[in-house]
Formats: structure tokens, sequence, C-alpha cells
């Protein structure tokens, strides 16, 4: 080992992971914008032939920015805060920079793979799961090497003490890796059928309503362990650090933790409510889901306090209004989901535009904002530059906040109003309405989501240009800031 | 007993085992404390105090590489 004068945290998967967020945000939300488009304008369905269709795009938009954008993102967060956390450089094991990098290629070869092959429509046809067996493989192995790494730094950390961060990292790990490889059990068909059928082509080995339970133990534990565990290990850190404010209450944090890591699992079942399952099991989705709001509010109310007398911080540094407002929109769509997980709620929210809607304020809110807080407070300790414009991450902040406001609103209205027109009947218990009357109705909301969509994209422009250029042109810094960033 | 009675005590019972462990973990966490055992609140400086020569707030006794050091 070097003596510790000399030694440096080694950033450099950091900054390979840095690159893909910032490639596949771009891609990920410029399709997202286009199907929404899609959705408002459907001759757009036409503009590429089957490739450029609704149904073929729709599963390349979600699996990109979850598998490519969010877990870059984390990518970046686990391997620059986990260094610094346990104290200990990954530079100074050449097993695990190896490794490392074997990570990310192998990584991604397994993104490119993901979006030619959904490009081709080869899907399982399971939500958050549509990569098919040759690819699930590879998504175990560059788990299980992340697995590697992570136990690898724990195991030659100075700091005895494991951060909070850790924690989640940790919960993370494990509860994709459980849940991921309950959920991908398929049979290849050419393999069983005695070569029957494309060689890369699979299907479940469950079947029906207890493939449809598995699937949804895994949907939404893919919202809890890829949007949610994670991101709240990255404002553990970052918060924090940026603002030069210890967490409000360790002790919270700790709690918060256990409770999640015992409610969530259990929640998954409020997708399949008034479905063929048991009425128990959507019972029991339906109050852990309610219970979940605990938890949660736990770590955001936390994340606030954090900043009791710092609030000022928030008037003058743009990436503490992004964490800021991520806490709270973490809050909004905590309490949004588990009202919809009600059955009451549920039997209008169902399959309309509100669920959508509660998606993205906590992707857009919670988890984006987060993600572009973790890159951008990385980047001058990483780059060793100044972040290169703070007006331009300003502006960025106000034009997606209005964006995700613009969403979300309009799939509120869209949604329950949508609930509410499939349900009506007339005094002779017929339906009032035809589907089209409804998207008749919808259509103006559909197009504010194309709008607010674009806009949030806009913003993430500002952000990849902000980000290269800092990379690249920002000034130099000859230390490292300790805790606020530093930004032109 | 039928299968909604027995969900009902399940549901009762297993709440009330929820409520006992998560508030015992509380009463667990701030008894630590003022008898002095641990300190809960000191780890929050790990992320703050991050340098890599900087004190660990708590010494890890055994890194797998210290004896190259």
């Amino acid at each position: 080992m070097q003596s510790n004068a000399a030694m440096e945290y080694d950033y450099s998967i950091v900054k390979l992971y840095m690159w893909t967020t910032v490639i596949f945000g771009i891609v990920g939300m410029l399709i997202g914008v286009i199907i929404a488009s899609q959705l408002a304008w459907p001759q757009l369905n036409y503009w590429l032939g089957e490739y450029g269709t609704f149904s073929r795009l729709r599963p390349i938009h979600t699996n990109v920015v979850v598998y490519g954008f969010m877990i870059s993102g984390i990518f970046v967060g686990f391997y620059y805060s986990a260094q610094r956390v346990l104290k200990v450089s990954m530079g100074e094991s050449k097993l695990l920079m190896t490794l490392g990098y074997l990570q990310f290629f192998l990584y991604l070869i397994a993104a490119s793979g993901l979006v030619i092959s959904e490009g081709m429509g080869i899907t399982t046809s399971k939500e958050y799961a549509q990569m098919e067996w040759p690819l699930d493989i590879l998504i175990v192995v560059i788990w299980v090497l992340w697995g590697v790494i992570m136990f690898g730094l724990i195991g030659m950390r100075r700091e005895k003490a494991l951060y909070i961060s850790m924690w989640y990292y940790v919960a993370t790990f494990l509860g994709v890796a459980m849940l991921y490889l309950f959920n991908n059990m398929e049979v290849p068909t050419q393999l069983l059928s005695g070569g029957l059928g494309a060689w890369y082509h699979s299907v479940s080995m469950y079947a029906g309503t207890n493939d449809a339970m598995v699937q949804w133990w895994w949907g939404h534990n893919a919202v809890a362990f890829v949007f949610t565990v994670p991101i709240i290990a990255l404002i553990y850190y970052y918060l924090p650090k940026e603002s030069g404010q210890a967490v409000f209450s360790y002790k919270l944090s700790l709690l918060s933790f256990w409770g999640l890591m015992f409610i969530y699992l259990w929640a998954g079942g409020h997708h399949l409510l008034w479905s063929t399952v048991p009425d128990w099991v959507q019972t029991m989705a339906s109050i852990f889901s309610v219970i979940l709001i605990l938890p949660s509010w736990g770590s955001a109310i936390n994340m606030l306090l954090t900043m009791k007398g710092e609030w000022n911080q928030l008037t003058d540094n743009p990436l503490i209004k992004f964490m800021v407002l991520a806490s709270t929109f973490y809050m909004l769509s905590t309490l949004e989901g588990p009202i919809q997980a009600v059955k009451s709620v549920n039997a209008i929210a169902h399959f309309t535009d509100w669920i959508p809607g509660h998606v993205h304020d906590g992707v857009l809110g919670w988890v984006a904002f987060m993600v572009f807080a973790t890159l951008m407070h990385s980047a001058p300790r990483v780059f060793k530059r100044e972040i290169y414009s703070k007006s331009l991450l300003e502006a960025q902040f106000w034009i997606q906040t209005v964006a995700v406001v613009l969403y979300f609103t309009s799939m509120w209205i869209a949604g329950i109003t949508q609930g509410m027109m499939w349900r009506a009947v007339d005094e002779y218990g017929n339906l009032m309405y035809s589907f089209i009357d409804t998207v008749n109705v919808l259509h103006p909301y559909w197009v504010i989501r194309a709008v607010g969509g674009t806009l949030y994209f806009i913003g993430l422009l500002m952000f990849a240009w902000n980000f290269f250029m800092t990379a690249t042109a920002g000034r130099k810094l000859e230390t490292e800031p300790q805790f606020r960033s530093p930004m032109a | 007993m039928s299968m909604d009675e027995l969900s009902i005590y399940l549901y009762v019972i297993g709440s009330g085992i929820t409520v006992v462990v998560f508030y015992s973990y509380i009463v667990y966490l701030y008894r630590s404390e003022k008898h002095g055992k641990k300190d809960y609140e000191k780890y929050g400086k790990i992320a703050l105090d991050d340098e890599i020569d900087s004190t660990p707030v708590e010494t890890n006794p055994e890194p797998v590489n210290k004896n190259k050091e």
C-alpha cells in the first residue's frame, strides 16, 4: 500500500459511469419525449416502420432510463462515495480496479444488447424485466462483480463504522440480487423443445397468477431497490457533504433503514389490486403500502432537517436546490403511492394515467434530480475543475421543476377523469362512455405531458452541456473543495 | 376457524409484533446512547470528514492490507 500522503481516491471508473449516465439519460429521455408525443399525436407512430411504434419504443424508454441512466448514476455515486466513507481508494487494489473495469465494459455490452434486442422486438414481455435470458445472465455477472467490489472495499476499509449510505448500497445489492433471480427464472424454449424457436427466446418458469405475483414482487421492488434505496444512499452522502451539515439524526436514519427493508418487500401486490390474485394478498399489499409512508418520510424528513439553520444555502446553491426538491418529491410520491394502493382509490386509479403520473413525479423529481446533484457535486472533485456555469444549473433546475409539475398535474387530472369516465353508468347500469370518449377528453392533458417532457429534456441537454464543459473547460482547481462545490 | 378469521388474527398479531419490534429498536438506540455504550450521532461525521488521510471516526483495527502499510 502506498503511504497515505501520496494516496488519492481513484475516480477512473466514476468517470466512465458519468459519461454513460449522460448518454443514456439523453437517449432514454428523448425516447420518452417521442412516445409522450405519440400518445398526443398518434400519426407519429408511423415515422420509422415497426421500429418507431409506441409499443416498440416504450420498453426501450423505461429500460434505458432505469438501467442506463439511473443505474449508471447510482454507480457514479457508489464508486465515488463508497471510497470516501470507507477511506479506501480503489487504486489500492489492482484486483478491484480490474474488476471495476470489467464490470463497466460488461455493463456497456449488456446495455447495448438491451437497446438492440428491444429495438428488434425481442422481449420477455415482463415489465422492467424485458431482457431475454442471455442478457439476464450477463446482468447477474455484472451484479456479482459489483458485490465483489463492494465487499472488497469494505474488507479493506480504514473507517471501521459503515456509514448509512453503505447500508443502503449493500441493501440495493442484496435486494436486487434476490428479486432479479426469482423473477427471471425462465426456460429457454429451444433447449426445452428440442430445437424449436429462436435460441434467445424463453418463457417464464411460473404460470398465470403466480407469474403475475412474482413479476410484481419484482416490479414494485425494482422501484424499491433501484428508484429508492440506492437514491437514499446518494442523498445521505451528498446532501450532508455539499451543505457541510451532518445528517440531522443518525438514529432516525437507522430506524428508517430497517423500516424500509421490512415493509417494502410486502407491498408489491398493490399492482395487482382487483385482479385474480387472492384477496388476502391484495389486502396485505395495501396495508404494507400505507405503512410504507413512515420509513419513507423518516428518511425524507431527516434530509430536510439536515438543512436546519442552513436554509440560506437553498437560495444560493443550485445543488442544494436539486437535493431539497428531490427529498420533497420523495415525500410527495411516497404519500401518493400509498394513496393509490388503498383499494377504493385503486378502483379508480388502476390502469389510468395517474399511474405514470405517480411514477414520473418520483423518477423525474426525486431520482433524476439526485442523479444530477450526484454528478455535479462529484465533477469538481473528479475532474479537479470548477462547475462550468452556475446560471445554467439554476436555469436547468427551474425549467425541469416546471416540467415535472406540468407532467404530474396533467396526469393526475387525466387519470382521475379517465377512471371516473370508465366507471360511469347511467340509470340502467349501462356504461356512459366509450373508450374514444375518454381519448377525446384526455387529449389536451397528453399534449401538456408532451410539453412537460420536452421541457425536462431541454433541461437535461443543458445539464449535459454544463457537465461536458465542466469536465473539459472548467477553471482548474488547486485544492479539492471541502463542502460547497465551486461554480462559475 | 375460517380463513377470514385467521387472517384477522394474523394481521392483529403481525401488527402488534411489528410495533413492538420497531419501538424496541428506538428504545435500544436511545438507551445505548444514554448509558454511554454508543454515540450514534458521531457517525454522521463520516460523510463530512471523508479525506483518505483524515482520522477515521472509528479506526478499523484490522484492514485487510494493513501489513503493507
